[in-house]
């Protein structure tokens, strides 16, 4: 089985490499790429800790392989990250709120949480909760995660209000 | 849990997609859209085909086109197209009901409605729906196409009647022309956007004396696959909203639930029976409006 040679987008940055078309794509972007932020963890698509945008839409990265994503735009978690370095306002508000225990869970809950805010700039509690359904937190943290959601799109709307 | 290897081709056209599927000689070659199905049976190596024939390139294969007295989608539809879709939502509210319960944002961006239908999970909400309206689907090969009926598509669980060499191009969902219509959905899972444990869908339509014209109705996790109501469709005809218990009785010769990690074979009954009824409600008050 041959090896493929691939150019990637990652957090707006070209990367051309090769590798065997079963890579998915969450193992290239940790292990080739070195950005671990993107966790991996139950590798059949159902805990969400791999959630990575894919043009702009949440997507599971266990469930692609690296080779499909040529052509395409990639943004893990180290892409939300202010230009400066900082934390986004939704890490600010994660820290803040303490929405996270162990943290594994934290990096596609991020990714679901910003798709949301994309669409909906003022979402209820319900919308919260149907939006990071498909993602596991094991330590059980769910209502600190909601509110971090609620104190991001708050200060957003605050500050879209003050121009 | 790691996928094993394969050979990776990205296809640009139809033409050449049939064409790798009918040279496959000994050689297992799979289709991959989203791969929400797919890449999971690879991981746990249910899945091991010898090459992935990635249609993902072929725009032709995805879209969604009113044509009167149905709708055609193309096999590759992401089912995100179809939940933000004002065709499905003005002509097909049962199939807009369904795919809200389809999987999570995540995996409704890159599943399609093709990859739900052929890989044929007992519980998938679109094979559901499309099989209640008696949708029909196209299935291509280098020497043609026909056109296949939903019902007798599903064989068992993950099985369906697609041969090796045959792509499933479009599915073309009948629009009812009935002035009064109406839907319900209902399904329970262990977590909301999970696998569902029993999904039901109902689509009815009313005559001016609130009599039920036109039934249809189908079940999801009650047997090995999807299964359409027909007894109950047609005991329901000539009813009106007071008189439909004697009707969903006959929900359970039809049905063929098996116990497994999540439920019962009788707590599967008793759900579909529930579930079954409330669909019907939802679907008259629907109408009735």
């Amino acid at each position: 089985m041959k090896q493929i040679e691939v150019t990637l987008n990652v957090n707006g940055k070209d990367t051309t490499l090769t590798i065997p078309p079963r890579m998915s794509l969450v193992d290239c972007l940790r292990d080739m790429l070195r950005l671990t932020g993107t966790h991996v963890g139950c590798e059949h698509g159902v805990c969400g800790a791999c959630s990575v945008f894919f043009d702009d839409e949440p997507i599971r990265s266990c469930l692609m392989f690296a080779v499909q994503a040529e052509g395409h735009k990639i943004t893990t978690v180290e892409g939300l990250l202010n230009d400066d370095g900082s934390l986004s306002d939704l890490q600010d508000s994660f820290w803040e709120c303490h929405a996270m225990q162990c943290g594994y869970c934290t990096p596609g809950m991020l990714v679901a949480s910003e798709a949301l805010l994309a669409e909906n700039s003022n979402p209820n509690e319900d919308d919260i909760r149907e939006a990071i359904s498909g993602n596991l937190c094991r330590c059980t943290g769910y209502q600190q995660i909601v509110e971090a959601v609620q104190m991001t799109a708050k200060h957003r709307r605050e500050g879209a209000a003050h121009g | 849990m790691k996928a094993a290897a394969f050979d990776y081709v990205r296809a640009s056209s139809v033409d050449e997609i049939c064409r790798l599927l009918a040279d496959a000689g000994d050689e297992e070659r799979k289709i991959i859209a989203g791969g929400q199905t797919l890449v999971p049976l690879m991981a746990m190596r249910m899945a091991r085909p010898d090459m992935l024939i990635d249609i993902n390139d072929v725009t032709d294969l995805a879209g969604i086109h009113d044509r009167g007295d149905h709708v055609v989608f193309g096999a590759g539809t992401r089912q995100r197209a179809i939940e933000r879709s004002d065709v499905v939502s003005d002509r097909l509210p049962l199939v807009a009901k369904a795919v809200r319960n389809v999987g999570h944002q995540q995996t409704r961006n890159r599943g399609t409605i093709g990859g739900s239908i052929v890989h044929g999970d007992p519980s998938a909400e679109l094979p559901m729906a499309a099989l209640a309206l008696e949708a029909t689907m196209i299935l291509r090969t280098v020497s043609g196409e026909t056109e296949m009926a939903f019902d007798g598509f599903f064989e068992a669980a993950m099985v369906t009647n697609i041969e090796p060499e045959q792509l499933l191009t479009e599915i073309r969902i009948p629009v009812w022309q009935d002035a009064r219509i109406g839907t319900g959905f209902h399904e329970t899972s262990s977590r909301q956007g999970d696998f569902a444990i029993v999904a039901v869908a109902a689509q009815l339509a009313l005559a001016e004396d609130d009599t039920i014209v036109r039934a249809a109705i189908s079940v999801g996790g009650a047997a090995p696959s999807p299964v359409k109501l027909h007894a109950l469709e047609a005991a329901l005809i000539g009813k009106s909203a007071e008189a439909l218990d004697s009707a969903i009785a006959l929900v359970d010769e039809e049905i063929d639930p098996d116990t497994d990690v999540h439920a019962t074979a009788d707590y599967r009954r008793r759900v579909t029976r529930k579930l079954v009824s409330r669909a019907i409600d939802d679907a008259l008050a629907e109408a009735a409006k």
